[in-house]
């Protein structure tokens, strides 16, 4: 019969969970083998490992050169990877051509860069105003003292002889550092109620962003001078931070434009209403917000630009990648995989920066977050 | 959710009629104002005289102009011909006049509009610091002092998001005021709130009133206009239909459309 009334007379105690969902074996269970689709994927999975992992082991680890003096122990038959080649050339790939007495200069940079850069990047380190002066004002003037001398009884170093790591993270850190601000700028001119400005920033941001980076080096390096007034040459290296900067600037004032866009009136609204002007408004309320959306899409373009720093070598720029590229007519080191082991030796530099920065923005993003917007 | 107008009527035991409503200083005049959303004439010629301690509140149906005329009072919209002038300054394109209107100006709006990335206290204190330059100390303590009086000090350091619609509603409100604003404007303060939050949102607007704040309010509030308001404003389709006195305003609505639009509401 059914019953509409019921009252409990003994209590159930605390049971352990089904022996399926527990343990070893209930982590197998769920993350493995849960379905019979599943299941084949890890069996697929775990074989496509078997097959690849190996080979790998022996080709980076296992029969890798990582001693030797010269390319001999990389020739033999069944060699892997030819570490010693790399480490080997490790200071032209710092340092390309920087004199070898003058390379503590240098030194001092990364040093100094270190020093300043890692608490200004860590949320709880204090005197962070002074800290980004800094890093953002003082430093860039230290480093082109230092590294091109001529002055306070340094020798002088032409930019030509800079090159390696010590080039691509000049290339890459000034175009990040100088690259922001002009793309907020030109993010903010581009939403202008004034149509010049509009039209302006429109332009310079279709011009470019259509433009492919090696034209644009290409130009900057052959057509800058043509415009240049007589007697006034433009540094090699310095035509191509420009280049670099610009073209990013572009990107990434598109990515700011999403960030203002993603904005609700209200916050506009709110701001004004309470009489902030245009600058206030919009660097206290809109644009702390609108970045902080577009942190993923600004760290985007920032480990897009680092990457193209590499393209700097087409038009004679010894950054590290055309600096691992020319050791590799070495014949001292020739040996079947001298030229792998260089690109992949420039492929994990490159990794470590660009992976730094992608999650550094994941801790930045998660730091921020201050719950939801009603 | 309109509160029945005899209901309302008792409600009426705080005596408005103590508040000083100044004879002579006017704080908002508006003279033959007309706006237009391209094309179309949403605003129609305005007249209205806002008196300093007076409390007006604006009604109507949905589109008829209400949020568009109070926006215009500070300037978020823009009109194309008439006059406004806030504390004897005319709103023209000249950005310094829009601050100067602006800075004497507080408004509350339907969704609260807090700064999501700042505490509630750093929301109270960002404009008097950065408008008018008042040192940090002071300005945490006047915030302060206002969050007391919305009854939330507590919250001070929460973010907007952890706050219930409520709260956040009398946040907004105290931040409006810790500009130490000499008008208010609200446009439909209470009408993305759940019903509990409605009352004290309410309550902290009536203490306003009560301490002579001019205030103008968009609401469809009816026990809230009968007890606090000085005039009733009624709009349709752009235009002022009607104002009156709350009492004669829902006791004896004249023309038409307010019979209808009051027939709907109550
Ligand atoms: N930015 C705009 N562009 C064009 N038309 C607009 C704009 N803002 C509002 N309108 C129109 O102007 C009219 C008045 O809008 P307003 O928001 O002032 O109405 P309201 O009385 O506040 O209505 P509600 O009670 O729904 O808030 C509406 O018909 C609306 O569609
Ligand atoms: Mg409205």
């Amino acid at each position: 019969m059914y019953k509409t009334s019921f009252v409990r007379t003994d209590m159930i105690a605390p049971m352990a969970p089904p022996p399926s969902t527990v343990g070893v074996k209930g982590w197998l269970h769920t993350n493995l083998f849960s379905t019979p689709g599943n299941t084949l994927l890890t069996i697929v999975g775990v074989m496509f490992l078997l097959w690849i992992v190996p080979p790998l082991y022996n080709f980076l680890i296992g029969n890798a050169v990582f001693v030797a003096d010269d390319g001999a122990a990389c020739r033999i038959e069944g060699a892997g990877a030819c570490w010693a080649f790399i480490w080997d050339r490790m200071n032209f790939f710092i340092y390309g051509f920087y004199p070898q007495d003058e390379q503590w200069r240098v030194n001092i940079c990364f040093a100094l860069g270190l020093a300043l850069i890692v608490p200004l990047l860590w949320p709880a380190a204090p005197y962070k105003i002074a800290n980004a002066v800094l890093f953002f004002l003082v430093y860039p003037v230290i480093v082109l003292i230092l590294l091109r001398g001529g002055s306070f009884g340094l020798s002088y170093v032409p930019t030509e002889s800079w090159g390696g790591l010590t080039v691509t993270l000049i290339i890459g850190l000034a175009g990040i550092v100088c690259s922001l601000p002009l793309g907020i700028l030109l993010a903010l001119g581009r939403r202008s109620e004034l149509p010049v400005i509009k039209m302006l920033c429109i332009a310079f941001i279709e011009l470019w962003r259509a433009v492919p980076l090696i034209t644009v080096l290409f130009m900057a390096s052959v057509m800058l001078p043509l415009f240049a007034p007589q007697g006034v040459t433009v540094d090699k290296l310095l035509r191509a931070v420009i280049g670099v900067t610009l073209f990013e600037a572009a990107y990434l004032a598109e990515a700011v434009r999403g960030g203002l866009q993603a904005l609700p009136r209200g916050q506009y609204e709110a701001a004004d209403s309470l009489g902030l002007n245009y600058p206030k408004s919009m660097g206290l309320v809109i644009l702390p917000q609108a970045l902080k959306l577009t942190i993923p899409g600004i760290v985007n373009s920032f480990i897009s630009l680092f990457k193209d720093t590499s393209l700097v070598s087409i038009v004679g720029i010894f950054d590290l990648l055309n600096t691992v590229q020319s050791s590799q007519s070495d014949l001292r080191w020739g040996s079947p995989h001298q030229a792998v082991t260089g690109y992949l030796f420039a492929a994990a530099v490159f990794w470590v920066f660009c992976f730094g920065m992608s999650r550094y923005s994941m801790f930045m993003e998660r730091r921020l977050d201050t719950g939801h917007t009603r | 959710m309109a509160i029945d107008v005899l209901e309302a009527d008792e409600l009426r035991t705080a005596d408005m009629s103590r508040v000083e409503v100044s004879k002579t200083d006017t704080a908002v005049e508006i003279i033959g104002m007309h706006k237009w959303y391209g094309a179309f004439h949403v605003l129609r010629d305005i007249n209205l005289k806002v008196m300093r301690g007076e409390r007006i509140v604006i009604a109507g149906p949905s589109g008829s102009g209400k949020s568009t005329l109070i926006r215009c009072i500070n300037r978020l919209e823009e009109h194309q011909q008439g006059q406004i002038i806030v504390n004897d300054v005319e709103l023209t394109n000249d950005l310094k006049r829009i601050d100067e209107v602006r800075r004497e100006v507080g408004m509350v709006f339907q969704h609260f509009n807090l700064f999501p990335h700042l505490t509630i206290l750093q929301n109270c204190t960002l404009a008097p610091m950065w408008v008018r330059g008042i040192p940090k100390a002071e300005a945490e303590k006047t915030a302060m002092h206002f969050l007391e009086r919305v009854r939330i000090p507590e919250q001070a350091n929460k973010y907007p998001g952890q706050l219930s619609g409520g709260q956040q509603q009398r946040v907004a409100i105290a931040r409006s005021l810790c500009m130490n604003p000499r008008v208010m404007l609200f446009d439909e303060p209470t009408s993305a709130l759940d019903p509990e939050m409605i009352k004290e949102v309410l309550d902290t607007m009536v203490s306003l009133a009560e301490e002579g704040m001019t205030m103008i309010v968009v609401t469809h509030e009816m026990g809230f206009a009968s007890k606090v308001a000085n005039r009733v404003i009624f709009m349709d389709a752009g235009q002022i239909v009607e104002q009156n006195e709350p009492k004669e305003f829902f006791a004896n609505p004249r023309h038409p459309r307010t019979r209808e639009f009051l027939s709907q509401i109550i």
